[in-house]
C-alpha cells in the first residue's frame, strides 16, 4: 500500500476529524452508490444503450459523497459533465439519471440534457455545465443572491484540475473574494487534463490552491480518496462560508480510474502511476477503515447488495421507458413553454 | 411628458424597475460610482446602494455567471457589457450557458435576466468599439433581442425586457446616447415583439433598427420631397419578430427595403426578406433590397466610417433607383 507522502497527498491530514459512525456509513453507502452506477453506466454504454459521450469519476468517488453528506438540503451544486456522482450524491433516485443516459422520455430531462447537463432543482443540482470554467462564474451568482436575499445558503462547485488554467476560474475567483461570496470551489485534482499531465501544462505544483493564495484565499489541500477526511473538509467550507466568511477553495487530490471520457482507454497513463493510486481506491480502503473500526462485515455487505439492487432496479425501469415524444424538441426554448421566435 | 435625452432614459428605466421590485439588481464595469462610462447609469448608486447596484472588476465571464446564478436563485439582474465587441469574451456565457439552460434542463430552470450592452458605430472607435452585433444574438436560440431607437422606447422595453421571464439583449446604440425625445411621466411598461410604424406611405416600405430608425425618417422626408412616399417601420424586437406589422406594411406598398448597420452578410435584413418572400410573394412589385455596411471590420476615420454605415443618402439614392 502506497503512503500519502507517496503519492504526494498531504502528510497529515488537513483537517482533525472526528466522524460519527452512521455519518461513515453513509459515506460508504453513498461511495457505493456512485461507483456501482457509473459502472453499470460504463456496461450499457458498451451495448450502445448510453450513447454520445459520458465523463465517468470512478475513483473520485470519496469528494462527492463527502459533500453529499455535509451540504443542507437548499444548498447548491454546480457540477462539470462528470457530474454524475455529483448528482446522485445530493440524493437524486438513480431511475431518472439512468434513463437520461439512455436518452427516455421518464430521463431527469426528458432526453434533452444528457450525460453532460445533469440538473434536478429541487435536490438543489443546478446543472451540469459541459464548458470548462463557466460554471464558476454562475455559482458566484447563486451565492451572490444568498448574500442579497440574506439566506445562508452556500454554493459549492466541483471542477477539475485543467479549468484552473481558464480565464473564467480567475475572474470567479477574484470576484468571489472581492464580494465574499460563500460559495465553496472544489478542484478534483485527478492529475490529468483531458490526456495530458496537469503538471506539464502547468506553473504550480497545486493547479488550485497554488493560485487561491493569489485572491486571498487560505489553500486548503485534501487527501481526496480519504472520505472521512473529505468530510470534515466540506463540513468545516460549508461552515465558514455560511457564516459570511467568503468563499473557500479545496484542492482534493484523487486519480481518475478511467480515461477523460468514454472512447479513451487512457493508454498514455504509466502503469507505475496507475497502480499505487488503484491500490488508494477510496472504496477498497474506506471499507477496510470501517472493518478495522469494528463495522461487521455482514453490515457492509447488506449496503452492497442494497446498492446493487437499485441500480438493477433503475437500469431495468430505464430501458423499458418510452423514449421521448417529439413535441419535446420545439418545448421549452421560451418561458411559456415554446420555441417560437415570430408572431 | 418630459424631453430626455435616450442615455437619461437608460438611468430611469433602471431606476423604475429597482424602485418596484427587490429582485432586480444591477451589474457591470464603472455602473455605480462612475455612473457608467456613457453616463447612462448616473445617480443609481446613490439611490440604491452598492448592494443592489454593484461595480464589477473588468471580467465579462464573472459578470455575465453571477447574472445567470442570481437569476437562476431568485433575483432578477440587469448585466452590463459595456461595450457590445466585449460579447465576445464572454460569448460561452450568453451563448452556451444563459441561452440554453431552460431547454436542456426541460423547463427546470428560468432565467429572468437582461443583458444591456453598448452597440453600434458612428463614434470614429475603430473595429474592435463599433460593431452592431444584434445579428449574433438573434441567431442563438434562447436569447430575446431588442434594440430601442427612442428615449420613450428605452424606458418601456427595458421595463418589458426585466419583467420577462427570459433572458433578454438589450442593444442600446451608442450613437443615439445624446439624442433626445419626449418620454410620457409615471410608470412606462412596453410589450416585447413589437414593431412600431413611425410613419406611414404608400409606395414602398422600409424597415429600420436602433441607429437607422432617424436615419431612415430623415430620408423618407427626402424621398417625400421627390414624389415617394415611404412607410418606415422601427423593427425594435428582432426576437421576437413582429412579422404582422411588417408584413402588413410590406404588403400595402408592395416594395420592401432594409437598412441595417452591420456587415451584409447573416444581416437581420434578410432574415426578415426570407420571411416576406415565404409569406407575400404575390404582394411583392420586386424583389425586396437590403442596405448594409459592406462586410467589413468597421474602420475609424470620419470620411471611411461615414461611408461605411448607411447614410441618409444612401437610403434615399437606393430607394429613388429602384422606385424610379
Amino acid at each position: 500500500m502506497p503512503t500519502p507522502t507517496d503519492l504526494g497527498l498531504p502528510e497529515t491530514p488537513a483537517f482533525r476529524h472526528e466522524v460519527d459512525a452512521e455519518t461513515e456509513l453513509e459515506l460508504y453507502r453513498s461511495m457505493e452508490r456512485l461507483r456501482r452506477f457509473e459502472k453499470r453506466a460504463y456496461d450499457l454504454f458498451l451495448q450502445s444503450l448510453v450513447k454520445g459521450t459520458s465523463h465517468l469519476s470512478l475513483g473520485q468517488e470519496a469528494i462527492a459523497a463527502a459533500f453529499g453528506a455535509s451540504m443542507r438540503p437548499d444548498d447548491w451544486t454546480f457540477a462539470t459533465y462528470r457530474g454524475h456522482a455529483h448528482t446522485l450524491a445530493r440524493g437524486v433516485a438513480m431511475e431518472p439519471i439512468m434513463a437520461e443516459l439512455l436518452g427516455r422520455s421518464t430521463g431527469l430531462m426528458a432526453g434533452k440534457g444528457g450525460s453532460m447537463h445533469l440538473t434536478s432543482v429541487e435536490h438543489g443540482v443546478m446543472g451540469s455545465y459541459a464548458i470548462i470554467g463557466a460554471h464558476l462564474t454562475i455559482a458566484n451568482g447563486a451565492a451572490w443572491s444568498a448574500k442579497l436575499r440574506g439566506t445562508d445558503q452556500v454554493a459549492v462547485c466541483f471542477f477539475g484540475d485543467g479549468t484552473t488554467n481558464i480565464g473564467a476560474f480567475h475572474e470567479a475567483l477574484n470576484l468571489a473574494a472581492t464580494w465574499k461570496l460563500p460559495v465553496v470551489f472544489v478542484c478534483e485534482n485527478n492529475q490529468w487534463m483531458e490526456y495530458t499531465p496537469i503538471g506539464s501544462v502547468t506553473a504550480v505544483p497545486r493547479p488550485a490552491a497554488d493560485r487561491a493564495a493569489a485572491y486571498g484565499l487560505e489553500p486548503v489541500v485534501v487527501d481526496g480518496n480519504d472520505a472521512t477526511a473529505m468530510y470534515a473538509a466540506a463540513r468545516d467550507a460549508l461552515r465558514h462560508a455560511r457564516s459570511g466568511h467568503g468563499p473557500v477553495l479545496i484542492e482534493a487530490l484523487t486519480y481518475r480510474h478511467g480515461g477523460h471520457s468514454r472512447a479513451d482507454p487512457a493508454k498514455y497513463r504509466p502503469a507505475e502511476e496507475v497502480e499505487p493510486w488503484l491500490l488508494r481506491d477510496p472504496l477498497v480502503t474506506y471499507r477496510a477503515h470501517l472493518l478495522r473500526k469494528g463495522v461487521e462485515e455482514g453490515v457492509l455487505k447488506g449496503i452492497d447488495e442494497d446498492v446493487l439492487r437499485e441500480v438493477d432496479d433503475a437500469t431495468e425501469a430505464a430501458r423499458n421507458a418510452p423514449e421521448p415524444d417529439l413535441t419535446l424538441i420545439e418545448r421549452d426554448v421560451w418561458a411559456d413553454g415554446s420555441s417560437a421566435w415570430r408572431n | 411628458m418630459t424631453l430626455m435625452t435616450y442615455r437619461d432614459a437608460v438611468a430611469r428605466g433602471i431606476a423604475q424597475e429597482l424602485e418596484r421590485d427587490d429582485r432586480v439588481v444591477f451589474l457591470g464595469e464603472d455602473v455605480g460610482a462612475a455612473g457608467g462610462v456613457f453616463k447612462a447609469t448616473g445617480g443609481l448608486l446613490e439611490r440604491f446602494g452598492p448592494l443592489r447596484v454593484a461595480d464589477t472588476p473588468i471580467s465579462e465571464q464573472a459578470i455575465l455567471g453571477a447574472a445567470m446564478g442570481a437569476a437562476m436563485t431568485g433575483l432578477r439582474p440587469i448585466a452590463e457589457i459595456m461595450f457590445s465587441d466585449f460579447l465576445a469574451v464572454c460569448w460561452d456565457l450568453v451563448a452556451n450557458e444563459i441561452a440554453k439552460t431552460r431547454y436542456m434542463t426541460n423547463g427546470q430552470i428560468s432565467l429572468p435576466l437582461v443583458i444591456r450592452t453598448g452597440n453600434g458605430g458612428g463614434l470614429r472607435f475603430g473595429a474592435q468599439h463599433s460593431q452592431s452585433l444584434e445579428n449574433w444574438a438573434m441567431a442563438v436560440p434562447g436569447l430575446k433581442v431588442v434594440a430601442p431607437s427612442t428615449p420613450e422606447d428605452v424606458v418601456g422595453l427595458l421595463a418589458a425586457a426585466v419583467r420577462d421571464p427570459d433572458p433578454v439583449m438589450f442593444f442600446e446604440h451608442k450613437g443615439l446616447y445624446p439624442t433626445k425625445g419626449e418620454v410620457p411621466d409615471g410608470e412606462i411598461v412596453d410589450t416585447l415583439g413589437t414593431a412600431k410604424v413611425r410613419r406611414r406611405g404608400t409606395d414602398c416600405t422600409i424597415l429600420a433598427l436602433a441607429a437607422m430608425v432617424p436615419r431612415a425618417l430623415k430620408a423618407a422626408d427626402a424621398l417625400a420631397a421627390a414624389g415617394v412616399n415611404a412607410t418606415v417601420v422601427d423593427v425594435r424586437s428582432l426576437v421576437p419578430l413582429d412579422t404582422a406589422t411588417i408584413l402588413d406594411a410590406v404588403a400595402r406598398t408592395g416594395q420592401l427595403f432594409t437598412v441595417e448597420e452591420n456587415p451584409r452578410l447573416c444581416g437581420w435584413g434578410a432574415e426578415i426578406v426570407s420571411v416576406v418572400v415565404e409569406e407575400i410573394w404575390d404582394d411583392l412589385d420586386g424583389p425586396p433590397i437590403r442596405i448594409t455596411t459592406p462586410h467589413v471590420p468597421l474602420p475609424s476615420s470620419d470620411t471611411l466610417e461615414d461611408a461605411t454605415i448607411p447614410s441618409v443618402t444612401r437610403i434615399v439614392d437606393t430607394v429613388r433607383k429602384v422606385m424610379e
